[in-house]
């Protein structure tokens, strides 16, 4: 079966960041954004926010860039994993993510990153909006799809109206 | 964890700084937020001082829920004598400061004293520090957020901060954090401005111990399905608090034309679904906006529309959140105008300007009687054609009030007590406001049980203080028995009919504490009992507060925490000159509200007056389950119950 992602749709998201509390609070027992493994980016002055995480990439620099070896992809759950006993803690992985995925704890040494809660994520269970969404990847660019056409599908209803009324 | 949090004494006059603890006894006592903060209130403000002068503290504070699981634990509470009244100043926002604070080690800074010039207060990681606010001061309210962000070098960074408004000295002048959320009421901006205050920044990056994680969240995920399963929070999470504004007009509760009229006429371009419209059209198909933690999210986002106003007063496309009920309580009703622009380009303004949309609403809508009146005159207003109805009016002098860049101006940025005097000429018999703070935008002609709530409000005329808002909605008798039952027991009467008078004072009572409680806690009043009667309480409480701090309170043990609180409250109230029946500093309606009848809306308005008679018995009940003898003041035996029969000799606990 093809493993799930996290999609995110950043339109939908109110900016409440419910996300990174679930996420701090069922990863390190602790109410911490910093900890969190998703983080909102925000453009107050626009209304825009974006909440950020790991894309379990399938060529993962992380996993590319590792001395050590110690990252490697769960084809079965999709995810890309960090194993803790052979990290050297040398960052490379947090340095080489384009998108600032992979985080590095000060307290703890180490690096963490988004690990989908084993199969059930907690940002999307809490996520009202569905803003983050837990989905196979085929049936995120279906539903895009289906999405995009009904915006032709209004125009042209719109216009077969507008035709009847002239 | 969640208790650990700690409460920094600043005064900017010595620049000494102490970092104090919050011990156990003391949560216990007043759990935080604004109960704690009432409590430093009591004991940090010289009495009798000059509430723009250096005597008078500034409290930021945040509950003690905030940042945890708890269902939008994002309230900051902001407390000071407050320079429109002389009485409690207080103000409750959302956003997202007050979590960033605790983030930052803190749950309450008091600030003392007055900087030699304008100043910043940084709150990072446990450390607090002054810091030169050259770069700051002068700028609105957005443009010092982002610049504090710019010279710190992080986007973080969350401000309580005050607006040009502040600064100018208007006396009801805001606290703001982000686009729109307003610490309103309190003058807290007001105080920030009097002791060259421009912000409090915070960022932090420490935990906050959840006791149970666990079973925090999974709690949690009930709790909110609670809040969100309401119709009235669904209601909420779509059209925003307009709705209320749309229900309440058209069965004519809104105060209009200042006070002469309860229902605004010919307004669809305002009503929630048109704003709504806009709103979407303007930022796209998701255009709510939402506090720290929140699934509610009850803010809508909108741009200014291209209009010949908008382009008069060069706002066109500027961002912006909201209008909340009360900017269409400030900018339509009272001053009698229906347009769309006029409401979102009046609610940018004072944002920007961090000024209390509905205390110049307010001031504006009764200068507009005065001027009908032919008490204002054109001498008066410059030329101004101060008619109900007029929109360019109406911004223009939100303009001269923020900045006081008229004598008109000027003189009403001093509040309406004070401009009544200056303006004279029976002035004062216009002006609807108790304890000297200008009433909101709803009509409680024919609802005794709000009008009473308003009349004993701690900080002056308000709704979020004892509010018992559900007497609208007619529920059965044994349903409101349930709910006013609990957790402590009353057989008294209890009328689902509105225009009642009985059993309202122990609904207020009872709201009274239920909203002092959310305030401890720090969340938001849109999850209790306040529009919604299924809404959780202090049963529901008692667990948020043990899964998220490991704090083992009853609901009755958080209902006296509430008790003790509103009595703190009131005990600063009365030390600072409250007399029942003073017209200017008292618990007493204005009399209009006994001698006018409400002349639009529903069957059950039109006509409507408050009787004086039946208000002095209710709110003489409310005084005795209040635990106060017949002039409103705490007996000693209530003051040894709730443990303060020594507050005014003991030192500070914290």
């Amino acid at each position: 079966m093809e493993p799930k992602v996290l999609v995110i749709n950043h339109e939908k998201c109110t900016g409440c960041r419910r996300c990174e509390l679930v996420c701090s609070v069922y990863h390190e027992g602790v109410s911490n954004p910093s900890k969190a493994r998703i983080k909102v980016e925000k453009w107050e002055w626009e209304g825009l926010y974006i909440p950020m995480t790991c894309r379990q990439c399938i060529d993962a620099p992380c996993m590319n860039v590792c001395p050590v070896k110690a990252i490697y992809r769960n084809e079965e759950e999709g995810r890309v994993h960090v194993d803790h006993d052979i990290c050297i803690g040398c960052r490379s992985c947090v340095a080489v993510c384009p998108f600032g995925a992979m985080n590095f704890n000060p307290s703890e040494k180490r690096v963490f990153k988004c690990d989908l809660c084993s199969g059930e994520p907690q940002c999307v269970r809490f996520c009202d909006m569905k803003a983050v969404d837990f989905v196979t990847p085929s049936k995120e660019s279906l539903i895009k799809k289906r999405n995009a056409a009904k915006k032709i599908a209004d125009a042209k209803k719109l216009a077969t109206t507008m035709s009847y009324e002239a | 964890m969640a208790l650990d949090r700690k409460v920094a004494i600043v005064n900017l006059s010595t620049g000494k700084i102490d970092i104090k603890p919050i011990s156990l006894e003391v949560r216990k006592k007043f759990l935080g937020g604004r109960g704690l903060a009432a409590y430093l209130l009591y004991k940090y403000v010289k009495p009798g001082c000059d509430p723009m002068g250096p005597d008078n503290a500034v409290i930021f504070s945040a509950g003690i829920l905030g940042g945890t699981l708890a269902s939008a634990g994002s309230r900051t509470d902001v407390m000071c004598k407050n320079p429109l009244t002389g009485l409690l100043g207080s103000g409750n926002m959302g956003g997202f400061f007050a979590p960033e604070l605790r983030f930052a080690g803190f749950d309450h800074i008091v600030v003392l004293g007055k900087a030699p010039k304008p100043v910043y207060i940084w709150v990072n990681d446990g450390v607090v520090e002054i810091r030169d606010a050259k770069n700051l001061w002068g700028k609105s309210v957005t443009e010092a957020q982002w610049a504090v962000r710019e010279e710190l070098g992080d986007p973080d960074i969350k401000c309580a901060v005050c607006g040009p408004a502040a600064e100018k000295g208007v006396r009801y002048a805001n606290v703001m954090t982000g686009i729109k959320n307003s610490n309103g009421r309190g003058g807290g901006g007001s105080v920030m401005g009097s002791k060259n205050l421009k912000m409090v920044a915070a960022r932090g990056t420490m935990d906050i111990k959840i006791a149970h994680p666990m079973e925090a969240l999974e709690f949690d995920k009930r709790y909110i399905e609670q809040i969100t399963s309401a119709k009235v929070n669904q209601t909420m999470g779509a059209l925003g608090t307009p709705f209320i504004w749309g229900a309440t007009n058209s069965w004519g509760g809104l105060r209009t034309n200042n006070f002469q009229y309860n229902q605004l006429l010919y307004c669809d371009e305002i009503e929630p679904e048109s704003i709504d419209e806009w709103s979407k059209k303007s930022v796209g198909e998701y255009n709510m906006t939402a506090c720290f933690g929140c699934q509610v999210h009850c803010r809508a986002k909108y741009k200014i529309p291209d209009t010949p106003l908008a382009r008069k007063f060069g706002v066109v496309g500027n961002y912006d959140e909201g209008p909340e009920y009360t900017s269409q309580g400030a900018f339509c009703c009272e001053p009698g105008c229906t347009r769309l622009d006029t409401l979102l380009i009046c609610n940018h303004l004072v944002d920007q300007y961090g000024v209390d949309n509905l205390e110049i609403g307010h001031m504006i809508a009764w200068a507009m009687e005065l001027y009908e009146e032919g008490i204002l005159t054109n001498k008066d207003t410059g030329g101004l054609e101060l008619r109900f109805g007029n929109d360019e009016a109406l911004i223009e002098m939100i303009h001269q009030i923020c900045n006081r860049s008229t004598p008109l101006g000027n003189i009403l940025a001093e509040g309406g007590i004070r401009a009544a005097e200056k303006i004279g000429k029976n002035s004062i018999k216009y002006l609807v406001h108790v304890k000297g703070m200008g009433n909101l935008h709803s009509d409680e002609r024919a609802t005794p049980g709000l009008a009473l709530n308003i009349a004993v409000a701690s900080r002056g005329s308000d709704h979020l203080r004892s509010r018992p808002a559900i007497d609208l909605y007619h529920l059965p008798v044994d349903v409101l028995r349930k709910i006013y039952s609990s957790p402590v027991p009353y057989d008294g009467p209890l009328s689902s009919d509105h225009t009642e008078y009985i059993g309202k004072p122990w609904q207020v009572y009872w709201h009274e504490n239920c909203y002092m409680a959310v305030d401890c806690l720090g969340t938001c009043k849109y999850h209790t009992t306040f529009l919604g009667a299924t809404l959780p309480n202090f049963e529901d409480w008692s667990k948020v507060l043990y899964y998220n701090t490991g704090l083992e309170m009853s609901p009755k043990d958080i209902w006296d925490v509430a008790e003790r609180c509103n009595i703190v409250e009131r005990l600063f109230n009365i030390r600072e000159g409250m007399k029942k029946d003073d017209p200017y500093k008292g618990e007493i309606l204005v009399d209009r509200y006994f001698n006018e009848p409400a002349r639009r809306g529903a069957p059950d308005v039109v006509g409507k007056t408050i009787d004086r008679q039946k208000f002095i018995e209710m709110r003489a009940e409310f005084y005795k389950y209040r635990g106060c003898d017949e002039d409103g003041v705490p007996k000693p035996e209530t003051l040894k119950r709730l443990g303060l029969e020594n507050i005014d000799k003991e030192p500070s606990l914290v």
